[in-house]
C-alpha cells in the first residue's frame, strides 16, 4: 500500500501539550471613553465622551473624563477609572502645592510636564490613564498636549485618545490637518467650525464604537476663561 | 498493493432503490481541520476573528401564537460591523429563528435547516412542525460540539398549536413560554421575568418583546441600533422590520463635501476598447400619424 506523504502538521501531532495556566488577579480593567481636543489660534477645544463602562455593561451615562485643573488648563483621561480619579487627585494637590508657594497658577506647559513625571514615576506599574492636556499657552496661542501611561508627552495641534482614538485621528488629520487633500490651503481653524466638527466626530464614533455613547462633554478654553457645553449622542 | 472493491449497487432508476444504495453520512464529529489549525497557529498564522452578532433576541408565547424579538447590532470584537443586521431568519413560512452567536453560524445553520425542511415537507405533503425543526438544528449542532456557535430562539405556530424553544450551541434545547439569549439575555430576561403572564394579547405582547429588546439595546453594549418584531399565527405572519428605531444618527453639524480636485491625480491613461459587432438587427418603426 502507498504510504501518504506526512503533512508537516501530522508530524507534530505529538508533541503539542497542553500547559495549565495559572489565573492572575488583573489590577486594571478598562472604562472606555473617548477624549479629543484640538488647539486654534487663540483658543483650545477639548471634549470627552460621559459614559463608564466595564465588559458588555454601563456602570454610567454622566460621568465625564474632563478635569478643570486651572483656569486656562483642561486635562482629559480615559482608561482605567481608578487610576483616572487617583491621578487627578494627585495632580489637583501638586497644583495646589505649586499655587501656595508660588503664588501663581502653574502654567499649561509646566502642567504637562509635571504630568510627564508623575506618570514616569510610576513607569513599573502605570497608571493606566491615556491623558491629553489642552489650554492657553504663555503667548496666548491654544495647545495641546497629548501623553502615553508612562508620560511621554508631545505638543500637538489635535489629538484623538481613548477607545474610539483610532477612528476619530484619521478623519482629524484630515479635516484639521488638511492631510490627502491636494490644493487645500491651511486655514485658521474658527472656534464655531472647531465646536461643530468636534461634535460631529463624536457622532461618528458613537455609531461605530461600542464604548462611546450616552452625551459629550466640550470645554472651550480662552484667555478669558472656560465654557461647558454637553452635547447628546445614542445611548444604546 | 492495489485492492479492488466492488459496492454492490443495484441500478433501477426508482427513488426508493437509490435511497437503499445511497452512502448513509458519516456520524459523528469530524476533527480533521483541527490539526491543520494548530499547525498554522504554530507558523504565526492568525485566527480570523469571527463576526459576532452580540445581540439581545428573544420570544413569547401569548394568546394567539408567537412573538419574535431582536436587535440589530453586528459587532466585531468593540467595532460595530453592520448597524442594521436582519437576525430573525425564515425557516418556512410558519416558523422563524432568531440567531445569535457567530453571524456566519446562525445565517447558514438556519438556512440549511430551512432547505431540509423544505424538502422534508414535499415528502410528506404536510406543513412542517416546530418540533421537527428543533430536532434537526439540535441534533447539527450537538454533532460539531459547540463549534458551530450559533444560539437560536425559534418560534413557529403548526397545527399542534404555537411552540417556543431556545437552542444552545452546543445542542441542547428548552421548551418555553418565553426565551431570551445573547449578550443582552439578562436584561431582556429581567424585563420578560417581571411582566411575562399566560394568554397576552397581541398589543400586550408585542410592547413586552419590544421593552425586552430595548432593555438590552440600551443597558448592553453588544446590542443596539432597532427593534425588529415578528409575529406568528396560525394564519399569517407579521414580519415587521423596524418595528422601531430606537436610535436615530445625530445631525451633521458641518459641511464635508470635497471641491473638484481634492484627490491627487497621479497618472492618466486613454484606452480604446475593442468592441466586437455580434449582431445587427432592422426594425421597422411605424410613423407617427
Amino acid at each position: 500500500m502507498e504510504a501518504m506523504a506526512m503533512m508537516p502538521y501530522q508530524q507534530e501531532q505529538t508533541n503539542h501539550i497542553e500547559r495549565p495556566i495559572q489565573h492572575r488577579f488583573s489590577p486594571y480593567d478598562f472604562n472606555g471613553g473617548t477624549v479629543l481636543a484640538i488647539a486654534g489660534e487663540d483658543f483650545a477645544v477639548i471634549a470627552s465622551d460621559t459614559r463608564l463602562m466595564t465588559g458588555f455593561s454601563i456602570l454610567a451615562r454622566d460621568v465625564p473624563k474632563t478635569t478643570q485643573y486651572t483656569t486656562n488648563t483642561v486635562v482629559g483621561s480615559c482608561g482605567f477609572h481608578g487610576d483616572v480619579l487617583t491621578l487627578t487627585k494627585v495632580i489637583q494637590t501638586r497644583l495646589k502645592m505649586f499655587t501656595y508657594l508660588h503664588q501663581k497658577e502653574m502654567d499649561t506647559s509646566s502642567v504637562a510636564a509635571m504630568l510627564s513625571t508623575v506618570l514616569y514615576y510610576r513607569r513599573f506599574f502605570p497608571y493606566y490613564v491615556y491623558n491629553i492636556v489642552a489650554g492657553i499657552d504663555t503667548e496666548g496661542k491654544g495647545c495641546v498636549y497629548s501623553f502615553d501611561p508612562v508620560g511621554s508627552y508631545e505638543r500637538e495641534t489635535y489629538r484623538a485618545g481613548g477607545s474610539a482614538s483610532s477612528m476619530l485621528q484619521p478623519l482629524l488629520d484630515n479635516q484639521i490637518g488638511m492631510k490627502n487633500q491636494e490644493g487645500a490651503k491651511q486655514v485658521p481653524l474658527a472656534k464655531a467650525k472647531a465646536v461643530a466638527l468636534v461634535k460631529d466626530v463624536f457622532t461618528s464614533a458613537a455609531e461605530r464604537d461600542i464604548h462611546t455613547g450616552d452625551a459629550v462633554c466640550i470645554h472651550v478654553i480662552t484667555k478669558q476663561g472656560t465654557t461647558k457645553e454637553t452635547y447628546p449622542l445614542r445611548r444604546d | 498493493m492495489k485492492t479492488i472493491v466492488r459496492i454492490p449497487c443495484v441500478t433501477t432508476t426508482s427513488i426508493s432503490n437509490m435511497a437503499a444504495c445511497a452512502e448513509l453520512p458519516a456520524g459523528g464529529f469530524v476533527f480533521e481541520n483541527c490539526q491543520r489549525n494548530k499547525f498554522l497557529e504554530s507558523q504565526g498564522y492568525k485566527v480570523p476573528k469571527a463576526y459576532k452578532t452580540g445581540t439581545t433576541i428573544c420570544g413569547l408565547v401569548y394568546k394567539d401564537g408567537i412573538v419574535l424579538g431582536a436587535d440589530t447590532r453586528a459587532t466585531e470584537d468593540t467595532i460595530v460591523a453592520d448597524k442594521n443586521c436582519a437576525k430573525i431568519h425564515y425557516i418556512s413560512s410558519n416558523i422563524y429563528c432568531c440567531g445569535a452567536g457567530t453571524a456566519a453560524d446562525t445565517e447558514m445553520t438556519t438556512q440549511l435547516i430551512s432547505s431540509e425542511l423544505e424538502l422534508h415537507r414535499l415528502n410528506t405533503g404536510r406543513q412542517p412542525r416546530v418540533c421537527t425543526a428543533n430536532r434537526l438544528l439540535k441534533q447539527m449542532l450537538f454533532r460539531y460540539h459547540g463549534y458551530i456557535g450559533a444560539a437560536l430562539v425559534l418560534g413557529g405556530v403548526d397545527s399542534t398549536g404555537p411552540h417556543l424553544y431556545s437552542i444552545w450551541p452546543h445542542g441542547s434545547t428548552d421548551k418555553l413560554p418565553f426565551v431570551t439569549m445573547g449578550s443582552g439575555s439578562l436584561a431582556a430576561m429581567a424585563t420578560f421575568e417581571d411582566r411575562y403572564k399566560a394568554d397576552l394579547s397581541r398589543d400586550e405582547a408585542m410592547k413586552l418583546v419590544r421593552d425586552a429588546i430595548c432593555a438590552g439595546i440600551f443597558n448592553d453594549l453588544g446590542s443596539g441600533s432597532n427593534v425588529d418584531l415578528c409575529v406568528i399565527t396560525k394564519d399569517k405572519v407579521d414580519y415587521i422590520r423596524p418595528y422601531e428605531e430606537a436610535n436615530k444618527k445625530g445631525v451633521r453639524q458641518g459641511k464635508y463635501r470635497y471641491d473638484r480636485g481634492t484627490t491627487v491625480v497621479i497618472s492618466s491613461e486613454v484606452k480604446k476598447v475593442e468592441l466586437e459587432v455580434i449582431d445587427t438587427e432592422v426594425r421597422a418603426v411605424p410613423m407617427e400619424t
